[in-house]
């Protein structure tokens, strides 16, 4: 292992992923991240967002290339290993993927529970980020009495209690108001200032605007990381929600 | 909160963990069926076996006349005496052999005519070796016709009979864990597919299958509990009951079901013992069914 191996969170080498026998639908990506990276991955839905995420989750093998996680080989990574593996990722789904039978609370404790946490740890945890998400009263709801906004939050919080080192989001803003969802978002920005390297995957070209984070974009199954194309091409440049520009000097921090 | 009881999987509303408990029951059941059989049957042969072992019976056939008859007694008589190993011996009398077959025959043997054999009573020393067939011999050489009936014969086929019919109660047994085996794994299976999609959201947040396996564990272990307690609730009544009916009709040869303590624990013992092995069975599915996943 090399040293820049170490120091990276996610390596993709000319990774490939076909679902049976149909078509490529990633082909070819290859990018690396560093700890402390905060990306959008952009994409119209089909694009392969979803399945990328997959691979970063371990949720799926790539077909073919090379695919390296906090600096481990996923290949080589034998069943017993993955669980510390996932330990160390948040992941907010798409369709947020909560148990029904469990409260909010439960739920979001999981994570905490499955890693052995003691239980004094998990309520104090649980409580304090409930009630930072604003679902204080809802702590003991069930998912299924749950607004989609308010079942999305509950699925952010189940994905950062553990402070995981990376952090992945499908669409983490697709239920909620613009104003919640730039609240989340300053959420995964300040887990981002603790270290946490977080890709957020999105439609949301109002957030992408307003928030000054380097973006790749997935188009027909290929990465690309050209920011100035992707900027241009979206017209990214242009004044987020409530009218407020994309700071062009924020973007430099990350190069 | 610490002790409260948690199940990350929605076991409990399954259909088939619902009707788990029930098959459970049933197997306890029949379990405590065969094992309290099993027992009554080894507690007869014992008892059979203390109080025939030890007894042979010579039979002489009946002479022409009561001379004849006196000197056969004698020679057979005294041939008993010089054997080693034979403890006493005593001639049956004639009023004696006309009682013990009054029930067959009623009083017709009493007009004296009937021509009857010789029964001597002999009792072997315990612990002696007596060749019985050597014995038969001797005697069927000094007196002809006299034959010896050797209980232990009759006995070792007997006894040869409840081995087999104790072997079918230990097959039976070992049936109804398989059986027990093959319930609890198709029930997991089917709750491993009902909550796949909550499974895999467990593993994606780092569960071991050891956690997931924990959850089915604990779910059998607590269903094969309340069945097993169940099944021998029920077949403790229908026992006493069994063993009231057999001592009401009077049979002798069985004794009555009296539970020593250490029976007393194989009857506790037997709903634990079904819900462990519901639980190491649950445990070992789900673990062997996870393994075949990413």
């Amino acid at each position: 292992m090399s040293d820049s191996d170490r120091d990276t969170i996610v390596r993709f080498e000319n990774v490939g992923l076909r679902y049976g026998l149909g078509p490529e639908v990633l082909q070819d990506i290859t990018f690396a991240l560093e700890p402390g990276s905060f990306r959008f991955l952009l994409g119209e839905s089909g694009a392969g967002k979803s399945s990328l995420l997959k691979l970063l989750y371990m949720a799926l093998r790539p077909t073919r290339g090379k695919i390296s996680i906090f600096g481990k080989d996923v290949a080589k990574v034998s069943r017993g290993e993955f669980p510390a593996l996932r330990r160390r990722v948040g992941v907010v789904f798409q369709e947020f993927r909560l148990l029904d039978h469990l409260s909010a609370f439960d739920n979001v404790a999981l994570p905490m529970r499955v890693a052995g946490a003691r239980e004094s740890d998990v309520k104090r945890h649980v409580e304090e980020l409930l009630a930072w998400v604003g679902l204080k009263d809802q702590v003991n709801s069930r998912p299924p009495t749950l607004s989609g906004g308010q079942q999305q939050r509950v699925a952010i919080a189940r994905a950062v209690i553990t402070r995981p080192k990376l952090l992945l989001a499908d669409e983490p803003t697709g239920n909620v108001d613009d104003k919640l969802g730039l609240r989340l978002m300053h959420l995964f920005e300040e887990l981002n200032k603790l270290g946490t390297t977080v890709i957020v995957a999105t439609h949301n070209l109002g957030i992408v605007r307003q928030l000054a984070h380097p973006v790749m974009r997935l188009q027909g199954g290929r990465l690309s990381m050209d920011e100035a194309a992707i900027i241009a091409d979206l017209r990214l440049d242009e004044p987020g929600i409530g009218g407020v520009p994309r700071a062009r000097a924020g973007l430099e921090r990350f190069h | 909160m610490v002790f409260r009881r948690r199940s990350d999987l929605p076991l409990d509303k399954d259909a088939l963990s619902r009707f788990l408990p029930w098959l459970i029951a049933f197997m306890v059941f029949l379990s405590a069926l065969s094992l309290a059989g099993m027992l009554v049957l080894r507690a007869a042969v014992s008892k059979w076996d203390t109080g025939l072992n030890a007894t042979i019976t010579v039979q002489l056939p009946p002479a022409a006349d009561a001379k004849a008859d006196e000197r056969r007694l004698n020679d057979t008589l005294s041939l008993l005496a010089s054997r080693p190993g034979v403890a006493r011996y005593e001639t049956l009398t004639k009023d004696r052999l006309l009682a013990l077959l009054e029930p067959w025959i009623g009083e017709a043997g009493q007009a004296g005519d009937l021509p009857l054999p010789l029964l001597i009573d002999v009792t072997v020393e315990r612990g002696a070796q007596m060749d019985v067939p050597q014995l038969a011999r001797d005697l069927a050489a000094r007196v002809p016709g006299a034959t010896v009936d050797d209980h232990r014969v009759w006995l070792s086929q007997l006894v040869r009979l409840v081995t087999m019919v104790e072997a079918l109660a230990w097959s039976v047994l070992g049936l109804i864990a398989l059986a027990t085996i093959g319930t609890v794994v198709f029930t997991t299976r089917t709750g491993l597919a009902i909550h796949r999609e909550a499974i895999e959201v467990l593993h994606l947040i780092g569960a071991q299958d050891t956690y997931i396996a924990r959850q089915f564990a604990a779910r059998a272990l607590g269903l094969g509990l309340r069945g097993g307690f169940l099944g021998l609730a029920l077949a403790l009544p229908a026992i006493a009951g069994i063993g009231y009916l057999a001592s009401e009709t009077g049979a002798a040869l069985v004794p009555k079901p009296d539970l020593s303590l250490f029976q007393g624990v194989l009857f506790a013992v037997l709903p634990f013992a079904v819900a462990g092995l519901a639980m190491v069975t649950a445990r070992t599915t789900v673990l062997r069914s996870l393994k075949r996943q990413i």
